[in-house]
């Protein structure tokens, strides 16, 4: 047995759990002996700033909010583009002003058609 | 089980150490002591304090201040309880994990202090909750925090891992759960807990 190739791996495997679980082993050995445990309703409540939680942690949001996701993200990349703008903008060539323009033109579009659509007020 | 104090010494000298279970368990308890993060009022700030560089609370392995009921062993109460306040502290203390440790700081948290008379302030935490140690003043110093701290430890280690005087949280028969008051009519209801604090009878 000891001839095998992996008798090495295999003593090292069970030092690896012996050191992981006689800890465990000793712990529950020690609340076993000497300190009983005893839960109570207050003691197992969840919420822990110490006033008592209402409702249900497992709550819904409407899945409506994602439009307002889709809309935040026209302003997030506006604005990762719109600070080098600004910052390089009086070395800037007409044709990157342009190029510039129509992109910010093109989310301002979107911000627009969504607006139209009514989007933007909370039903 | 107990070994002689001078024998133990003599061993010592010779580079021996004997010890007990309960010494090691009471030894590693008492040194790694963490107080609930939790401020009440006035006193808060020199408990604040004494966590700060100058006091240095982590000399007695106690600055780690948990924000969590479920991870702290000593509950702090640095303040004025008011009675608004004071079912959320005995529900704190409940949802601590044994053993928990209670200081009273201030004379608003063992009596009431300057506010006493008032009606809307708790005349002593100790109505509720076991208080390990009190320490007075209004607001105690630092030091003060520090000395009610080194009694605590010198509690802790006199502790008794068996034994009829062994501390509640070993005893399976010990009160475990500390009913926490509600909003009454005119006050919190219970008053107090009959098994924690007796009502004084007042002699005219
Ligand atoms: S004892 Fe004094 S300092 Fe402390 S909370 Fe009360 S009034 Fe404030």
């Amino acid at each position: 047995m000891a001839s095998n190739p992996y008798f090495s791996l295999a003593v090292l495997f069970v030092a690896a759990l012996g050191f992981g679980l006689t800890p465990l082993a000793l712990a529950w050995l020690w609340a076993k002996v000497f300190s009983p445990a005893k839960p109570n309703a207050v003691k197992n409540a969840i919420y822990e700033c110490g006033l008592v939680s209402k409702g249900d942690a497992w709550m819904q949001f409407r899945s409506a909010y994602y439009l307002y996701a889709i809309i935040f993200l026209i302003f997030d990349v506006e604005a990762v583009f719109l600070l080098p703008f600004a910052v390089a903008f009086t070395g800037l060539g007409a044709a990157a002003c342009g190029a510039m323009l129509v992109f910010v033109l093109l989310l301002i579009e979107g911000l627009a058609w969504a607006w139209a659509k009514g989007v933007l007020t909370w039903a | 089980m107990a070994v002689d104090e001078g024998l133990k010494i003599e061993l010592g000298k010779q580079g021996v150490l004997v010890t007990t279970i309960e010494e090691l368990y009471n030894w590693g308890r008492k040194n790694s002591v963490w107080p609930m993060q939790f401020g009440l009022a006035c006193c808060a700030i020199e408990m604040i304090a004494t966590t700060m560089a100058r006091y240095d609370l982590a000399r007695f392995g106690a600055e780690v201040f948990r924000p969590s009921p479920r991870q702290a062993d000593l509950m702090i109460i640095s303040g004025t309880v008011t009675k608004k306040m004071a079912p959320q502290v005995v529900r704190l203390y409940n949802q601590m994990a044994e053993p928990r440790y209670v200081i009273a700081m201030g004379a608003c948290a063992i009596s009431g202090g300057p506010f006493k008379e008032g009606y809307n302030v708790l005349k002593g935490i100790d109505r509720y909750i076991p208080v390990d140690v009190h320490i007075p003043g209004c607001p105690p110093r630092p030091e003060a925090l520090i000395q009610a701290f080194m009694l605590l430890q010198k509690k802790i280690d006199g502790q008794h891992l068996t034994g009829p005087d062994r501390p509640r949280f070993l005893d399976a028969e010990a009160q475990g759960e500390f009913p926490v008051p509600v909003q009454g009519e005119h006050d919190l209801e219970p008053a107090s807990n009959p098994g924690v604090w007796t009502v004084p009878v007042v002699i005219r």
